[in-house]
């Protein structure tokens, strides 16, 4: 016989509460004021305007450091989100005792390469992350990050990251 | 426009550098910026850490790091205007930096077009001889846009 279907406020509690374990387990993300709108599986991080983020006084535009910072925090919770979302929809991780410190190990970043489009606006900025490939050792996701318009983006990346070793 | 000497352009840097408000707000300290070099470091602290399990500082502080050490480099360049912008940024992590110890980046500025300043940095921490992150990156050399600033400064 049919299951019937997850009530969905059982269904949003799960996956809100992995996606809060997740991001509250990095401390700079944190620091800078990145938070992330969750559709879905769809993750838009977003980086609410702050002067401590300025690098250019001047005209005035954000420091590219907080861009590359806000742009690699995209893509290693892309990466542990896409994995935690298997995990937590199968079962196989129980997401109600998921906290910062019984999170699986995050990747790490091998490198990456930020490409400044444009200045970035004293104003919140928005960045969403693509795995390009995910294999067992390396994945590979790019990055876009936006203001106040999605087809004019101020930054992008591509990243290589270590993926932690697995148990299975 | 009369240009800045040697002297005064290292100090315009380093001054520039530290009031940044996302520099000041990691704690930044400028050391030599000179002849299209330039040292900075940045203490460790618990707020930067970017993985709890290990303690080990985010990689996106390392590259706030690199950006601004890279762009003190282009500015303190002879040929260089005062005022850059980074065009694009490779950071390659070799090892998670040690927790507890300071990070300090050096950046060269090898070469400077008309447009363009091309510049590689280093990264490490208490233990010199061997690499955190490596960073190769390009910056604007926009000597219209110096002039720009300096008239509108005033």
């Amino acid at each position: 016989m049919k299951q019937p279907p997850e009530p969905v406020q059982v269904v949003k509690e799960r996956r809100d509460g992995a996606l809060a374990a997740l991001t509250e387990s990095i401390p700079y993300a944190a620091f800078l004021g990145i938070n992330f709108d969750r559709r879905g599986d769809e993750l838009t991080a977003i980086l609410p305007f702050s002067q401590m983020l300025i690098g250019n006084p001047y005209l005035p535009a954000l420091h590219g450091g907080c861009t590359a910072a806000f742009l690699e925090v995209s893509a290693i919770v892309e990466l542990g989100w896409t994995y935690l979302w298997d995990e937590i929809e199968s079962g196989r991780i129980d997401a109600s005792v998921l906290s910062p410190t019984t999170l699986p190990p995050l990747p790490k970043t091998i490198d990456i390469t930020v490409d400044y489009l444009r200045a970035g606006l004293p104003r919140d900025g928005y960045a969403r992350a693509r795995i390009i490939r995910s294999g067992r050792r390396y994945a590979s996701v790019r990055v876009e990050a936006w203001q106040d318009n999605r087809d004019r983006p101020y930054a992008q990346a591509t990243g290589h990251f270590l993926m932690p070793k697995r148990d299975s | 426009m009369t240009s800045l000497t040697r002297e005064e352009k290292t100090a315009v840097a380093r001054q520039f550098t530290e009031a940044l408000p996302h520099c000041k707000a990691l704690g930044m300290q400028a050391y030599e910026i000179a002849d299209g070099k330039a040292v900075i470091s940045m203490d460790y602290d618990s707020r930067f850490i970017g993985d709890p399990q290990t303690g080990v500082i985010h990689g996106g502080a390392v590259s706030a790091l690199m950006d601004t050490c890279a762009g003190a480099a282009v500015m303190s360049h002879e040929k260089a205007p005062n005022i850059t912008a980074t065009i694009d940024l490779r950071i390659d992590y070799m090892r998670p930096a040690t927790p507890g110890q300071r990070i300090t980046a050096r950046a060269t500025c090898y070469h400077v077009t008309r447009s363009v300043a091309f510049v590689r940095a280093v990264a490490t921490d208490e233990d010199e001889s061997r690499p955190v992150a490596t960073a190769t990156g390009t910056f604007t050399a926009d000597h219209g846009l110096d002039a720009l600033t300096a008239e509108g400064g005033k």
